[in-house]
């Protein structure tokens, strides 16, 4: 028998998780069968994206702690060498990006130590001085703030933004006993994710008015209002289960995490956008790249942190 | 014993180096050829270029993919030359039209056309990887094809020309650096063209496939 570093409740709601997912895929194959016609591949596609992704993480989850750092560390570099291929690095930082790659193990060595104060400063003051004075040793100054502008940039969304959901593990379990760390990344998560599909879904059921028509044309209020509800209602339901967030808090935390992951959504659109594509990449088959799913974590997973620190640790 | 040690590097080394640490985002990967001979026409920008290329097939069709690559370059020492024609499976190919001396004295006194060993892996039914280049070059620049793909295939309109177009790789390795520093790989596999009339039209049509391919992309300088 597994030895599993996870408390019951977890395992209960990754049961759940895995419960909603079944349905989905019962919804798609039923949707398929009443037309015929109508080509849902894009719809399966994604489904079965998310088969892949929350089966491996759940594994990195609940096996142990070590793996699941490696794992989020994995992440961050999926997303960081994303970022890096979109944008127009020049080539004289060629060896300034190796740099920028090597702050991912030194982040996530941090968290591993459990070293709050460093983990908090590395990339905000450390990388942030360092990067520059590389590139300075190089000496090439044409577009000099550009290059170093989007790599910090970078490195603080998919490198310091995401490791905040690695650190909740290393949360002292004694403020958590019901849930754990695991217990409150399966929320911030769960969430964050359900989140991104209930706008989609409240969207295509009931949008008219369009949010923000610039950076996003298929974002609507009434998508982004639906969301706001469920997740809302989801909060208060999953926070007894699996975090030690009261009822009050619960229901804020059910407010900031939709308008977190939406934000999080667009400024990633922008960038694509301003880049000229679509998807970030093709990692994940009728999502996107890595970017197009841990967009709205990049938001919400500092804010679900720092309020947990301040309210709860 | 080698075809082993080409399985494990191919099958191990390469694919983690190419699918973990770089990545690759594949368009039209249903264009590859499934069978041989055919020819894979790509622009040349790093040594991973043929890594990613041999990446792109099942290992169960390893035996039969053969680099077409520079004599002078690969086989310029013996440890190299080991490696470049038995881990690698390269099929040699003299640059110039005068092989280097040294290399003469193993091969039959009349000359021999530079593209020979192209010729008979293509009788073989192989699937041969071909830069029209000739050099790795510039990072992330197209130079002119040069024309002996065309002397290849013009007596055999049968065999598929695949023209493909990498992105990212010369900056993942420029030539004249050692240190590999990850970056996503595009590959965008074009259709599949036949030499069936002259050789300046197929060298037309395979230089206009690359830039449709390239312009798919809508890739901006690298600087």
């Amino acid at each position: 028998m597994i030895n599993l570093a996870v408390k019951p409740n977890v395992v209960w709601a990754v049961g759940g998780v895995f419960s909603l997912l079944l349905l989905a895929s019962i919804i798609v194959s039923i949707l398929q069968w009443r037309n015929p016609h109508k080509d849902y591949r894009e719809l399966r596609l994604r489904v079965n994206s998310w088969w892949g992704m929350i089966i491996v993480f759940t594994l990195a989850m609940v096996l142990n702690r070590k793996l699941s750092l490696v794992f989020f560390g994995f992440v961050s570099f999926l997303a960081l060498k994303e970022y890096l291929s979109l944008i127009q690095t020049r080539r004289a930082d060629r060896r300034v990006l190796l740099w920028a790659y090597l702050a991912i193990p030194l982040q996530y060595y941090w968290i591993h130590l459990e070293w709050y104060g460093m983990f908090i400063i590395f990339i905000p003051v450390y990388a942030f001085l360092f990067m520059p004075m590389r590139m300075i040793m190089i000496g090439e100054t044409k577009e000099f703030l550009r290059a170093a502008g989007t790599l910090h940039w970078g490195l603080m969304v998919t490198v310091f933004s995401l490791s905040h959901l690695s650190f909740l593990l290393a949360l002292p379990e004694d403020h958590n006993p019901i849930g754990g760390g695991a217990g409150l990344v399966l929320f911030l998560v769960f969430l964050t994710e359900f989140n991104d599909v209930a706008q989609y879904v409240w969207g295509k059921l009931l949008g008219r008015h369009k949010i923000v028509p610039k950076v996003s044309p298929n974002k609507t209020w009434e998508g982004f209002l639906g969301g706001v509800a469920t997740t809302l209602l989801c909060a208060w339901l999953i926070a007894p289960f699996l975090t030690p967030l009261s009822i009050k808090h619960s229901l804020i935390i059910g407010v900031i995490i939709p308008i977190a992951g939406f934000v999080g959504d667009v400024v990633i659109s922008a960038v694509k956008r301003d880049i000229g594509v679509k998807d970030s990449g093709s990692l994940l088959p009728g999502h996107g790249g890595i970017l197009d799913r841990i967009d709205s974590l990049t938001y919400t997973a500092p804010l679900f942190f720092h309020f947990m620190r301040y309210f709860y640790f | 014993m080698n075809r082993v040690l080409r399985f494990l590097f191919f099958g191990a080394v390469v694919r983690t180096v190419v699918l973990i640490l770089l990545g690759l985002n594949v368009r039209h990967r249903e264009r590859l050829p499934v069978q041989g001979p055919a020819i894979l026409v790509a622009n040349h920008n790093s040594h991973l270029d043929t890594m990613v290329l041999i990446s792109l097939f099942p290992l169960r069709l390893l035996p039969k993919i053969r680099p077409a690559a520079a004599m002078d370059y690969f086989l310029r020492n013996k440890l190299l030359a080991w490696f470049a024609l038995n881990i690698i499976g390269i099929i040699p190919v003299a640059r110039k039209t005068e092989v280097p001396s040294n290399l003469t004295s193993c091969r039959a006194a009349k000359p021999v056309h530079p593209l020979q060993g192209c010729k008979e892996a293509l009788k073989r039914g192989d699937i041969l990887i071909f830069f029209p280049e000739g050099t790795r070059g510039e990072p992330e620049q197209r130079a002119k094809f040069k024309s002996g793909i065309a002397h290849l295939v013009e007596h055999h309109p049968e065999v598929p020309v695949i023209p493909i177009f990498m992105h990212g790789l010369g900056k993942a390795l420029p030539r004249g650096e050692s240190l590999l520093v990850p970056f996503f790989c595009d590959v965008f596999v074009g259709e599949a063209l036949h030499c069936t009339s002259s050789r300046v039209d197929f060298m037309l049509n395979l230089e206009q496939g690359m830039e449709a391919l390239e312009a798919e992309g809508g890739f901006k300088e690298w600087e």
